[in-house]
């Protein structure tokens, strides 16, 4: 990315690019200039550190975080996996904040006026920590696909949003969960925005039989791998 | 090596879940240091302001140290101040209730760390925000950037009478884009 050598913590081999034409937005938004190399001082090697404090006990389960009378409507699910470095550790703490439509395609947003219901019985967010392996853990329901208006029968894929706060400033990633066997992922732009096919597909879950449970909810395993600076010297005994 | 795994947007869509009620307070009564408000708009290659994105900011306390592992002298961080602030944009801009950072060795001058998402980036951008009222090109970061371009992080100081307001405009596109990191 630079000719001084610097190597960043992304990889822009994988990471998509700013200017991607095809996602209209991102004609406006896209910074022209190229992006300055950045040795980490203190400050990117540090960050916001989370407890069990921080997060409730039904914040992990969206099924029933906001019920007000009964049950959302849709496909219950269980989605799990394990948070790794790019050495294949297990990265503990990490907070995972999560958003998604409902099953209908809906989300609660005021700004989404797509003409389908809402469900008085889902909000569509949820958080939690990983534990000390790595592991992570959040039971939801299926979201719906959802028309937007980049351009003319505009579908997203159903997704489930994934923000990740790692172990400094530099451990940061905000991405789309899919899921398998989606028509709507060859179509859309902000999928197809990721610049290799590989690393697109890392964004796909899993159906997990060993995660599905008899008689109540299908099973997706979604791994997630973190870029960031390398965190040895913060583990117990590291030197 | 694991592949690290791709960036996808934040959508328009994240302020329900990511957005809480004070997340852009930083401080209490107790904090230390001097209280700040820092505001001001994100705007895009029109120079429209940019009404759905998020940014999220990242500091020492009053003293520069940090309330995290890494920092040698983490245990004497004020315990009042988490350091970590996240303000969705209006067609106003973000706004964050803070303190002014100590400075963090070996920079004699203070600064914040500023990460910023929106619908139509696939990925954020990351940039940091300096304080008009010191000599930045003290900062070795600082002192490295570009002459003509530098002045884009830079927070205008502004004492009102409801208290000290730092103002900076971050710009994703076109005449005076912000400078933004690979980190």
């Amino acid at each position: 990315m630079s000719e001084s050598g610097h190597k960043g913590v992304l990889d822009w081999s994988i990471q998509p690019p700013y200017l991607h034409a095809p996602y209209v937005a991102t004609v406006r938004r896209a910074p022209h200039h190229p992006l300055v190399p950045l040795a980490a001082s203190l400050m990117e090697r540090t960050g916001p550190v989370y407890g069990e404090g921080d997060i409730g006990p039904l914040d992990h389960d969206l099924t029933k975080n906001a019920a007000k009378n009964g049950e959302p409507l849709g496909e219950r699910i269980i989605v799990t996996g394990r948070v790794l470095d790019e050495n294949g550790r297990g990265v503990p703490g990490v907070l995972i904040e999560i958003w998604q439509a409902n099953a209908a395609g809906r989300y609660i947003h005021k700004n989404d006026q797509h003409d389908a219901p809402l469900d008085p019985n889902f909000v569509g967010a949820g958080r939690t920590l990983t534990d000390e392996k790595g592991f992570y853990r959040f039971i939801s329901i299926k979201p719906g696909a959802y028309p937007w208006r980049n351009h003319f029968n505009a579908w997203r894929p159903a997704h489930i949003h994934f923000s990740l706060i790692g172990r400094n400033f530099s451990e940061r990633l905000v991405t789309q969960m899919y899921f398998p066997g989606d028509p709507l992922l060859e179509y859309d732009p902000i999928y197809q925005g990721i610049p290799n096919t590989k690393a697109r597909s890392r964004l796909i879950s899993r159906f997990d039989l060993e995660t599905t449970q008899p008689e109540w909810a299908l099973g997706y395993r979604f791994d997630i791998v973190l870029a960031g600076y390398d965190q040895t010297y913060f583990e117990p005994g590291g030197h | 090596m694991r592949a690290q795994y791709p960036s996808q947007t934040v959508g328009p869509f994240f302020a329900f879940a990511l957005v809480r009620e004070g997340g852009n307070v930083l401080v209490n009564e107790q904090t230390l240091g001097e209280r700040i408000t820092l505001k001001g708009r994100v705007l895009d290659g029109d120079n429209q302001p940019v009404d759905d994105a998020l940014v999220e900011i990242w500091q020492a306390d009053a003293q520069g140290r940090f309330r995290h592992p890494a920092d040698p002298q983490h245990a004497q961080a004020d315990p009042h101040f988490k350091g970590f602030g996240r303000s969705g944009t209006t067609g106003e801009g973000f706004c964050f209730q803070t303190i002014k950072p100590g400075p963090v060795p070996p920079s004699p001058v203070p600064c914040i760390a500023v990460r910023v998402f929106a619908r139509g980036m696939l990925i954020h951008a990351v940039t940091r925000v300096y304080f008009s009222d010191h000599d930045n090109t003290l900062d070795p970061v600082f002192a490295g950037l570009d002459p003509a371009r530098r002045q884009t992080l830079v927070a205008q100081r502004c004492e009102l009478p409801g208290g000290v307001v730092y103002r900076w405009d971050l710009r994703l596109q076109g005449e005076g884009e912000t400078i933004f990191f690979d980190l």
